[in-house]
């Protein structure tokens, strides 16, 4: 027992030092982990649907996607797992770590393209480097998707106005003539300065060793 | 600029000269009652003396509005003032200024030997007529994003942080009055304890006043902010309690047990009540489509009836005002015309303006107007002491909350927060209303000059200290549509997030709300569709609202593509759909829905244009520009597109002025509606291309009504809504 729990720690320590999480919050997840996949040592894409609570969310497919999609691992692969680890799970919820009072301002701008990197990926779907319109419309439409209709047409209409202001912000002068490709990381990251990413993207990881996990509660 | 200051010296001496005689000629009922006698006793006995008076002078009869709107009118031209004096505005805020030249009226009514308004500061027309509009147009535009995200923080400094001010200062003060030297000992504990609750709280008004031109971020403005509004329930109850206990004479521990009851009762009472008339307003707001010009008036007035409901029952009246704005707002402005949401947002920010004026004027002419028994040890102690116990009491606050905080409070953000605790002329008018003892006079004087000490030293330099220790300033924030979209996904992903994870977190209930908000709520309290509406779209909206004023207020459409964006349509468009029609088709029925909706919002303007009363809202040819102008600028867009893929060469006509455009516009109605129809037009929508580069070469204007894109359908959605009264309504003038 004693050499299992420091073989345990030992790995934590690696996965620790790789994403971030302290070793509480590596472990908290690590039973969250085979909670989800049944305690067998991978999950699916059927395993995450299975969770209730995701069902009334309209982007719903996006997230569970993003959680195999290689972009994610940071090791400069592309495509998509068909199963993932605790340690590609980790790393992907890695994204969402919050700064600290002692993150200096490199490590914020570092966390702040992570963190828009990770977005970037979710709405590029075909891996090229690029939003084309057609994949902002789509994020539009899935945004839109529980209103109806109504959310159909006006789905193409904001990506429509959205892309252009975009392209107006970044490319201030085209010519007639010239054709905006789609957004690319650095025009992306241009547009969404303003919302100061590394404050606003995180959710809070518990500390404490929780029993039941999946009905405890927590303030921010 | 001297005539300025001029006129404003002018105006202070007729104020001033006319309070002089109103004193002069005594008060109103003595007054009045021997002028009609006299008048009439002349008329009866001597009316073959005297002639019949072309010209008489009777000023009692005018006198307290005259009075009132003297005053107001100094305050204004003061705040003009001020602003025609550049060097000065830039150094010294406006509220120390403004206290200033109530100091000096106050002088030359006291060198006058007259009795200055004191009255004015005393509680019924502060708390009821002077500080309502102030607190109203705070919770009614309060940020609820960053309100929210920071509540937790925010309810620690108002409650926690206050109790902990009250206290220190009293009991200091107490050890102090202890003090032989001082020679006050006949102060008991009750005395300083409620002299403490008094002093202890942070003023709405005087931080608006200061922050308002300091432009901090938004993080640190909400915590000051919303701490100074949310200690209201704590100043109550810690007033009432000390008033009780000090008549009393003796407490026990059932009392301190009663009072900390009584200030959940007062806290969560008044918010009760807030909400209360809140969703009343909202559901009222529901059916004025008819009488738009009334709308603004329900807002104003349920409000106020929540404030004064709660002061009947001595609950906290600041937080019900602020309650039912939150809660109104949000379905009150989905359902009124813009007309009346920009009537609410001026005349909000109108009336504020003038409170925030008058009282700091009255400040400076009450300071003046009350004797000041003046005790060195006792005054300059509560300075020092309310300073030192704000600094402690955020430290410490803070570094506890940190623990709980993802975003963590920094040095500078303390710093701020404890300098920005500034006292104002609520603590006055609480001070007003202690009994007369022999003490009231020393506490008012302390009080008097803990004010004059946070607004004038504090508030004047922050502004530098902001500076010096680069605080992060406001965002210029333009309503990116990208940021808006973003962060709705980013709610819905952490939510996801948070989901997978397995805890029940922030986002998670929010979102929880957020569907209880729009399966029941919204349903009962918007009317018609705009109930299913999606707030991104709502965004939208407004957006393209507020795009197309701009263009009106360009002008000339003609130079739109240039001004607006040099990248239109056609440069993200991909160009592969080259083969296929330049414009997508839409289906019959929608198109027929399009067509119905606008006639049918046409219709109606014709029905308006022809009945005139003054209680319906004439139909703007402003708002006709603004659809005129937006249907112009696709058609223009939808042009340069066409003549891309078109070889017939469009004829580029000169856009003609907007305004002219609107004139023909209103008989095009008209003739629209009468004479043709417009489903045998309609019929053909496969050859339209052709057709409009026809059409385009006319210089008729008809085309503007007629040329409904296929692509901006849903613009036609929006245009219904610009006009004056949204969710559009589906006619059955087809049927």
């Amino acid at each position: 027992m004693g050499a299992a729990q420091t073989r345990t720690e030992n790995k934590y320590q690696d996965l620790a030092e790789k994403t971030g999480f302290s070793q509480e919050q590596i472990k908290n997840l690590h039973k969250r982990f085979q909670y989800l996949s049944g305690d067998e040592e991978t999950i699916s894409r059927d395993d995450l649907r299975k969770i209730p609570a995701l069902a009334n969310n309209p982007i719903r497919k996006q997230i569970i996607e993003a959680f195999f999609d290689k972009r994610n691992q940071h090791q400069d692969e592309v495509g998509s797992f068909q199963e993932i680890g605790f340690e590609q799970f980790l790393m992907v919820m890695s994204h969402f770590r919050p700064p600290t009072l002692k993150t200096t301002d490199e490590e914020r701008e570092a966390m702040r393209r992570e963190k828009l990197r990770f977005l970037f990926n979710m709405h590029d779907t075909d891996s090229d480097g690029t939003i084309t319109l057609e994949e902002y419309r789509k994020v539009v439409e899935e945004l839109l998707s529980k209103s109806g209709s109504i959310g159909q047409e006006a789905a193409k209409a904001i990506a429509d106005a959205a892309m252009l202001e975009v392209a107006s912000t970044n490319v201030p002068h085209m010519g007639p003539d010239d054709f905006y490709e789609g957004i690319t990381f650095e025009h992306f990251e241009q547009i969404l300065k303003g919302l100061e990413m590394e404050s606003r993207m995180h959710i809070r990881f518990l500390d404490v060793d929780a029993p039941t996990m999946h009905c405890g509660k927590s303030k921010s | 600029m001297r005539l300025g200051c001029w006129c404003v010296l002018l105006l202070l001496f007729v104020s001033v000269a006319s309070a002089g005689r109103d004193v002069d000629s005594g008060s109103n009922d003595t007054g009045r009652n021997p002028a009609p006698e006299d008048s009439h006793h002349q008329t009866n006995s001597t009316h073959h003396k005297k002639a019949f008076p072309v010209l008489s002078f009777n000023f009692d009869h005018v006198r307290k509005p005259f009075e009132i709107s003297l005053w107001i009118l100094l305050a204004l031209l003061m705040k003009l003032g001020f602003h025609i004096i550049p060097r000065v505005s830039h150094v010294v805020p406006e509220s120390c200024l403004l206290i200033v030249v109530g100091l000096l009226v106050g002088g030359i009514i006291k060198a006058f030997d007259e009795d200055a308004p004191v009255q004015m500061l005393d509680s019924k027309f502060f708390f009821l007529y002077l500080l309502p509009p102030i607190i109203l147009d705070a919770g009614y535009f309060l940020p609820m994003r960053p309100f929210t995200e920071n509540l937790g923080t925010i309810l620690v400094f108002a409650v926690v942080g206050t109790l902990w001010n009250a206290f220190f200062i009293g009991l200091t003060m107490y050890g102090v009055c202890q003090i032989e030297a001082v020679k006050l000992g006949r102060v008991d504990l009750l005395s300083c304890l409620l002299f403490g609750s008094i002093v202890s709280a942070v003023d709405p008004v005087a931080v608006l006043a200061v922050f308002e031109e300091i432009h901090i971020n938004e993080l640190l403005h909400i915590l000051v902010f919303g701490e100074s509004l949310l200690n209201d329930a704590v100043t109550v109850v810690l007033y009432h309690l000390f008033t009780e206990f000090s008549h009393k004479g003796t407490v026990t521990v059932a009392d301190a047990f009663l009072g900390v009851v009584s200030f959940f009762v007062v806290s969560l009472g008044g918010i009760l009540i807030g909400a209360i008339y809140g969703i009343i307003g909202a559901f009222t707001s529901r059916f004025t489509s008819h009488s738009r010009v009334i709308e603004p008036l329900f807002v104003f007035l349920y409000s106020y009836m929540a404030y004064l409901s709660a002061e009947v029952f001595h609950l906290s009246g600041i937080m019900s005002l602020i309650a039912c704005g939150v809660v109104m707002r949000p379905y009150v402005e989905a359902n009124i015309s813009h007309k009346s949401y920009t009537t609410i947002k001026y005349f909000l920010k109108m009336w504020s303006s003038v409170s925030e004026t008058l009282i700091f004027i009255f400040l400076g002419v009450s300071t003046v107007a009350q004797p000041h028994p003046w005790n060195w040890t006792f005054v300059v102690v509560t300075v020092v002491v309310c300073f030192v116990s704000r600094v402690l009491g955020v430290v410490s606050l803070t570094y506890i909350i940190n623990k709980f905080r993802i975003v963590k409070l920094t040095k500078k953000d303390q710093f701020i927060v404890a300098y920005g605790g500034l006292r104002g002329a609520i603590a006055f008018s609480l001070g007003f209303l202690l009994p007369d003892n022999e003490m009231k006079q020393l506490f008012l004087t302390a009080i008097i000059t803990v004010i004059f000490y946070t607004v004038f030293v504090q508030g004047m330099t922050i502004r530098p200290l902001v500076e010096l220790l680069a605080v992060k300033k406001k965002k210029e924030s333009k309503g990116s549509i990208n940021e808006e979209i973003h962060t709705q996904f980013l709610d819905h992903l952490l939510t996801g997030i948070e989901d997978i994870c397995g805890h029940y977190g922030h986002h998670h209930w929010k979102d929880k709300l957020n569907r209880f908000n729009k399966a029941y709520v919204k349903k009962w309290l918007i009317t018609g569709e705009r109930s299913t509406e999606p707030q991104l779209i709502s965004f939208y909206n407004k957006m393209e609202m507020k795009q197309a004023m701009m263009l009106v207020e360009s002008g000339s459409a003609a130079k739109l593509p240039t001004i607006m964006t040099p990248v239109s349509m056609q440069n993200i468009q991909p160009k592969e759909p080259l083969k296929r029609r330049a414009i997508p088709s839409i289906s019959k029925s929608r198109e027929q829905e399009i067509r119905k909706m606008l006639r049918g919002n046409l219709q109606k303007t014709r029905q308006r244009l022809r009945s005139y009363s003054r209680h319906d809202l004439m139909v703007d040819p402003f708002e006709e520009d603004v659809s005129e102008v937006r249907l112009r600028k696709q058609r223009v867009e939808m042009e340069r597109r066409m003549s891309h893929y078109l070889t017939v060469p469009a004829n580029r006509q000169e856009t003609p002025p907007v305004r002219k455009v609107a004139f023909e516009s209103e008989h095009q109605v008209y003739t629209y509606d009468d004479s043709e129809s417009p489903k045998g037009r309609r019929a053909q929508t496969n050859p339209r291309p052709p057709d409009e580069v026809h059409l385009l070469s006319e210089s008729s204007t008809r085309t503007n009504q007629r040329a409904t894109p296929a692509d901006e359908q849903d613009d036609q959605l929006k245009l219904s809504r610009c006009l004056s009264d949204p969710g559009p309504k589906k006619d059955d003038d087809e049927s």
